[in-house]
């Protein structure tokens, strides 16, 4: 089976936000692979050991995104590609993320392709079913099971705690939802082996793509922190008293109950 | 610059969705004076039509077929389409829902256009509209405008006010047939998981519990709570990968980002990723034993006690307010 995984490069979820010069600062962040990029990742391996074939993970961004693919490698898959737009590409949104990942994919034949539903920087999860659109295939978003039988594909979706079973067939895109599965850490010989596998870097050029053809359609113009919080009221006292005059602010000061 | 704006109306439990009212506030300020046409698409749905024009659609347009009795991309994405081919809107909104996530990237996608998911708020400045929408996970916010193509936008639940329900309004309710066919991909079952009623991304008070909840049990005093207060229950990572809850109650960066009129926080201790998915609630009240617990600095009350000694008295209390009002 021919597994492609969509993968992204994310600040840690335990990183805080600054913003210097109406950019998110990078500076001494650290970085991960979007976690929910790891249940794709995950589930393609466990895809893959089951029904065979090979993964290739792939990334739009820049060299910096080679440690999160040596990772992915260490994780269990087989190949590589870096989409490097750096130097083509100033801004950039979903649109212009999904063409050139379509743009990429159109020739390989996918038989499966996985992602994040979302990621947690941006958060739009627009991606995954832009390039399903893109490309002409079926998709199935915030999956938490996935069962290949043949040509047949029995999925179950998450919408909003409910659960959907869906049936389907392949090529098909899915993005995973958290629950899909737990994520292995990368095992030593893992990331001894990682660093032998393929690591091909690509730039838009190599994928016939001009700067124009993919030029974003929306542009952000400001970049801020929700204002800091003042700091709460510890209420004081007898339990049962503090509860009355907690009830007491809620319906009075607050007005929210 | 007057446009034509259109929302598609959501229907779940055999009623429209609140944040369909709040899709059509949105596109009524983006219509800028121009018309807002709501699109109901399902099995059967004319029913429906009257209250989205007392909420403030100008006009709706009900594509029914039994092929969309369950949502499916093919199926719904062919639906609008078709209205989207017959209307020729400027602008689009959708709900940020399940349905409208999973949408609206593919008829953003057919349209060639860009689409600006998560909306907060909308404000018009000089000829530009400028929507707000939240950044890792609301630790930032961004303000984005559309460039090329349709003003398309989903708008997050509980944030945009639905405009004033008023029973005079008229408007024209038209059908559009649509030949669905095709559907590549087919709803065969749907499990109920969630209690009835309240939808996390929906629910205006949320009591979430986190480890100091200790036991898929010790939920049961924050269920009672969240139930006489109509609210939702939720939790934190750390109560779900100790296995007291399901994944889909999860609130944080990983998972869901709420914003409730009021957050109960329960043995949560309050880490970064947790903060992330509430901490733009509108009240967060605190429940922790550890008095240096992270949560009491973004919550606005504090209780430093046993959750399981203070959620039942709160219960009570709560009950009482609801005898006496």
């Amino acid at each position: 089976m021919n597994i492609f995984v969509l993968m992204k490069r994310t600040f840690d979820t335990e990183e805080k936000i600054v913003i210097n010069n109406g950019q998110v600062s990078e500076d001494g962040a650290e970085f991960i692979i979007n976690p929910y990029d790891e249940y794709a990742i995950e589930e393609a391996i466990q895809v893959r050991d089951k029904h065979g074939g090979e993964i290739t993970v792939v990334t739009v961004g820049n060299e910096d995104a080679e440690k999160e693919l040596r990772t992915a490698l260490a994780m269990g898959c087989d190949k590589a590609v870096l989409i490097n737009v750096e130097d083509d590409v100033e801004e950039s949104d979903q649109y212009t993320t999904a063409k050139i990942l379509a743009e990429y994919l159109k020739d390989k034949n996918p038989d499966l392709i996985l992602a994040g539903n979302v990621a947690i920087d941006g958060g739009s999860g627009q991606v995954g079913p832009r390039v399903a659109e893109l490309l002409g295939i079926p998709y199935v978003t915030t999956i938490t099971k996935l069962d290949i039988d043949g040509g047949k594909v029995m999925v179950v979706r998450d919408v909003e705690g409910d659960e959907e079973i869906i049936e389907t067939s392949l090529p098909l895109l899915v993005t995973a939802q958290q629950g899909l599965n737990e994520p292995r850490y990368p095992s030593l010989p893992g990331i001894m082996k990682a660093k032998k596998k393929p690591l091909e870097e690509l730039e838009l050029d190599d994928l016939d793509l001009e700067e124009d053809d993919v030029e974003a359609k929306t542009k952000t113009i400001e970049i801020f922190l929700p204002p800091k919080k003042e700091s709460g009221k510890i209420l004081q006292g007898e339990l049962a008293d503090q509860v009355k005059e907690l009830v007491s602010l809620l319906h009075t000061e607050a007005k929210v109950i | 610059m007057a446009r034509k704006v259109l929302t598609l109306a959501e229907i779940r439990d055999g009623s429209l969705r609140n944040v369909s009212f709040e899709a059509i506030a949105a596109a009524k300020t983006i219509a800028d004076g121009g018309e807002v046409v709501a699109a109901l698409v399902g099995e059967s749905v004319q029913s429906y039509a009257d209250e989205l024009i007392y909420r403030g659609a100008d006009r709706v347009v009900v594509v029914e077929n039994e092929k969309l009795k369950n949502y499916t991309p093919d199926g719904f994405g062919q639906a609008l389409m078709a209205v989207v081919d017959a209307e020729k809107p400027e602008g689009i909104v959708f709900g940020h829902t399940a349905l409208g996530k999973d949408l609206s990237p593919k008829i953003a996608t057919k349209l060639n256009s860009g689409l600006i998911s998560d909306v907060i708020s909308v404000e018009q400045t000089g000829g530009n509209f400028v929507f707000t929408r939240p950044i890792y996970s609301g630790k930032a916010f961004e303000k984005k405008i559309a460039t090329d193509g349709l003003i398309f936008v989903t708008v997050r639940p509980n944030n945009i006010p639905a405009l004033e329900r008023d029973e005079s309004r008229t408007g024209n309710v038209s059908s559009l047939s649509v030949d669905i066919k095709d559907l590549r991909t087919i709803v065969k079952e749907i499990v109920r998981k969630t209690a009835e009623g309240v939808d996390l991304s929906e629910a205006k008070v949320i009591v979430a519990g986190g480890r100091g909840v200790k036991s898929a049990e010790g939920f049961e005093p924050l269920k009672e709570l969240a139930n006489v207060l109509g609210g939702a229950v939720g939790a934190s990572r750390g109560a779900c990968d100790a296995g007291y809850c399901d994944y889909s109650l999860q609130i944080g960066q990983t998972g869901k980002v709420v914003t409730p009129d009021l957050y109960i926080a329960c043995g949560i201790s309050g880490a970064i990723q947790h903060l992330a998915g509430m901490s733009n609630s509108k009240v967060i009240v605190a429940i922790n034993k550890d008095p240096e617990a992270n949560i009491f600095k973004v919550a606005d009350y504090g209780i430093v006690g046993d959750l399981f000694e203070v959620v039942p008295l709160l219960t009570e209390e709560f009950k009482k307010l609801k005898v006496h009002s």
